[in-house]
């Protein structure tokens, strides 16, 4: 086992610098740079800047040096944790996102968390329970599910919020609490409003997860092992918890590496409508503005916890089915 | 046809004096007249239709037929394992435990404590695919324990050890070390001497073993086989042995019964069925046996194919395949329903007396098993 997480963990570092590339590359892409991006803002503003000005800012950004020593600059720079300049907001990068970061994985683990409560024991219920009204019920609500959008899920919440409860429940701070320290009552503050996209998300990837978890469950009921359990003389829930489903929830495991990835991309527009101060609609503005070192970092740093992610769950399902760790 | 089994001891005194596969004082199992239904799309389909047998005491009851005639069912019934679509709709299954009352597992409720308490502790059960048949995510030694602490009122450590003992008799070298390896780790026949190890290990007074040897390798079918009958011998267990090798029968079995279509068609004792097979079923199958083939040098084989349970013939269900069918008397009405012919040797057939006349008596069955009693394959 141990070896087995050297392994993976060592895998990760080609993978990380292959991804720190393609984000340089991203952030190259646009015509232009920095330099000519703040003087077509200092233009816009009726300014003007000298040629001295120029080249001290071209000498400060290193941008004459060849490509790839301007990459190991910009990968050294993101080790001791400065991820470049974002030029639209004028603040460096790493303050820019670091909250957002934190916030995203809160948001993700919680949706996360409040899938797992809800698809574990309705996908295990209605294969058990195949066919029964129990088990029609809940196709008729996983179907619903699969087929509203999130981003509509998201805009019902609010708008049964605030027709039944007089609140309006966008972001995830009261507006006191936005550009407030953290503090006790932020967190609590937090905590009132994570429910939110909590609930958006985690109920949108319930059914789906719902629909697997049964699927996968009907595939191992089926298996000679657990008529071997039954015939042993074990309780029939018993023998459901301990042998089938150890095997059908690997879905779910694999569930913590994708949750991420899905967060940052497919969800950021439940994040624009929910207006979270998550990754989701920061990372589309700096696309749009074409901020390139605050969308090649953003990519970095979430492509770096999705790798994590993947980690994380590579490891737990080696720790539940020993025939990925002996291979 | 309704009578019950002690109707039939009752009309039939020789038949308990010479054992045989029905129903005397000396029985550890009964079943009598058992049917088992599958609600399927084309109607509901008996697979099991008024099987009546009875296990001697310490002895092997073999079932032998071709697939499909429901021998798998009518194990799984006894341990009252039939999942949905099918289920039991009538008929009596009984255990008479030494020492204690009798229990109808028929009567007992699907959740009910007595039930589970049958099951793997009194009687045991080894199924046919030993690659699947073990959970592979878990150890053998944690499955093989938990079967103990199930039954038993013991300890884990004295569990483990009485796990590593039985694996041990079920000749798996290095026991102490295979005990907590997975079943991936193991070849075929590794696996099924740990399921083995898992049924016996609490003793239970009869083990239904389906199809055991099937999956695997001739050789290691054989060493198999020998360990199963050497450890029946040594633990004094009854053992219901499902299986469609009458070579295998004549080798390890007492007593037999053949199973087509869902119905007994003969049974008795070996020697009565294999020596003196009366059902033309029986004969059929016998000479299609390789060892009989290859003497006559030709390859009969039983013509036509199992009909599917939808499609099941009028009358006898064997007509469509019988070589001494009579148009106008087999293929009408009822099947036929099974003859007492004399200590303990039944046949459900309508034409017995013409079809031993035409057939005379079947040579000897050859004994192909080597011995293998406590022979190792290794993984
Ligand atoms: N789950 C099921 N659904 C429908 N029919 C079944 C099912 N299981 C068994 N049967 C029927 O029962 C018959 C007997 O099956 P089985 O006892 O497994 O035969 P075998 O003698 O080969 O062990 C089969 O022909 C099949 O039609
Ligand atoms: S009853 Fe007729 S068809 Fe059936 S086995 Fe006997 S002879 Fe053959
Ligand atoms: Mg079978």
């Amino acid at each position: 086992m141990t070896r087995f997480i050297i392994w993976r963990l060592a895998l990760m570092i080609p993978t990380l610098l292959l991804i720190s590339i393609i984000s340089f590359v991203v952030i190259q892409l646009p015509p232009g740079d920095i330099v000519t991006s703040t003087l077509d803002e200092l233009l816009a503003d009726g300014m003007e800047a000298s040629e001295e000005q120029i080249a001290a800012l071209r000498a400060m950004y290193h941008l004459d040096a060849p490509m790839p020593v301007r990459y190991l600059r910009w990968l050294g720079g993101m080790l001791r944790g400065d991820f470049g300049y974002s030029v639209q907001h004028q603040q460096p990068v790493s303050e820019l996102i670091g909250e957002r970061i934190a916030l995203t994985v809160v948001v993700a683990l919680s949706s996360l968390l409040l899938t797992w409560a809800l698809a574990l024991p309705t996908g295990i219920l209605t294969a058990v329970k195949q066919y029964s009204p129990l088990d029609y019920a809940a196709t008729v609500l996983a179907m619903l599910g699969m087929a509203v959008p999130n981003f509509m899920l998201a805009l019902l919440v609010m708008w049964g919020a605030f027709t039944w409860f007089g609140v309006s429940i966008g972001g995830l701070f009261s507006p006191a609490y936005v550009d407030a320290p953290w503090s006790v009552a932020r967190v609590l503050d937090l905590l009132k409003h994570l429910w939110v996209p909590m609930v958006v998300l985690g109920v949108g990837g319930t059914a789906g997860m719902v629909r697997i978890m049964r699927a996968n469950l009907l595939d191992e009921l089926r298996k000679p092992y657990v008529t071997t359990a039954r015939a042993k003389g074990m309780r029939y829930w018993r023998v459901v918890l301990k042998y089938p489903v150890r095997i059908a929830v690997n879905p779910f495991i694999s569930g913590i590496g994708v949750v991420l990835p899905m967060l940052f991309s497919g969800d950021a527009i439940v994040g624009v409508v929910l207006g979270l101060p998550t990754t989701g609609p920061l990372l589309l503005d700096a696309l749009m503005n074409q901020d390139m070192y605050l969308a090649g970092s953003f990519i970095m740093i979430l492509s770096a916890l999705s790798v994590l992610g993947v980690l994380i769950s590579d490891v737990a399902l080696a720790m539940l089915d020993p025939r990925i760790r002996y291979d | 046809m309704n009578r019950t089994a002690d109707e039939i001891t009752a009309r039939n005194p020789d038949a308990a004096a010479s054992g045989g596969a029905r129903a005397d004082d000396d029985s550890v199992l009964t079943v009598e007249n058992l049917e088992v239904r599958f609600d399927t799309e084309e109607g509901e389909l008996s697979a099991v239709d008024d099987v009546s047998f009875a296990m001697r005491r310490g002895r092997i009851l073999a079932i032998v037929g071709e697939s499909g005639c429901g021998k798998s069912v009518t194990s799984y019934a006894i341990l009252r394992l039939i999942q949905k679509p099918g289920r039991i709709t009538g008929g009596t299954i009984t255990f008479r435990p030494r020492g204690r009352p009798p229990v109808a597992i028929t009567d007992l409720a699907e959740n009910a404590e007595a039930l589970r308490r049958l099951r793997g502790g009194d009687i045991s059960m080894i199924f046919q695919e030993p690659m699947t048949a073990l959970s592979p995510v878990h150890t053998v030694g944690n499955q093989i324990v938990e079967a103990i602490l199930l039954h038993q009122d013991v300890s884990q450590a004295d569990a483990r050890a009485r796990t590593v003992e039985m694996l041990g008799k079920v000749g798996i070298p290095a026991p102490e070390r295979r005990i907590d390896q997975y079943p991936f780790e193991m070849s075929g026949g590794m696996r099924q001497r740990v399921v083995i190890a898992m049924a016996l290990v609490c003793n239970p007074e009869i083990l239904i073993a389906d199809e055991p040897t099937t999956a695997l390798d001739v050789t290691i079918q054989a060493q198999v086989m020998g360990l199963m009958k050497s450890l029946q011998r040594d633990l004094d267990t009854s053992v219901l042995l499902i299986t469609h090798d009458l070579g295998v029968v004549a080798q390890l079995a007492d007593d037999v019964c053949v199973m087509y279509l869902g119905r007994i068609v003969e049974q008795g004792t070996v020697r009565q069925v294999i020596h003196t097979p009366r059902h033309p079923y029986t004969i059929a199958l016998l000479k299609s046996l390789p060892s009989l083939a290859l003497k006559k040098a030709r390859l009969p084989s039983i013509a036509g194919s199992v009909p599917a349970l939808s499609a099941r013939p009028p009358g006898c269900p064997f007509h469509p395949r019988c070589p001494h069918a009579r148009h106008g008397v087999c293929d009408v009405g009822n099947p036929p329903p099974s003859e007492h012919l004399g200590a303990g040797h039944y046949a459900a057939c309508l034409r017995v007396e013409e079809v031993a006349r035409s057939e005379g008596r079947m040579p000897d069955v050859e004994c192909r098993m080597p011995n293998a009693g406590t022979a190792k394959d290794n993984s």
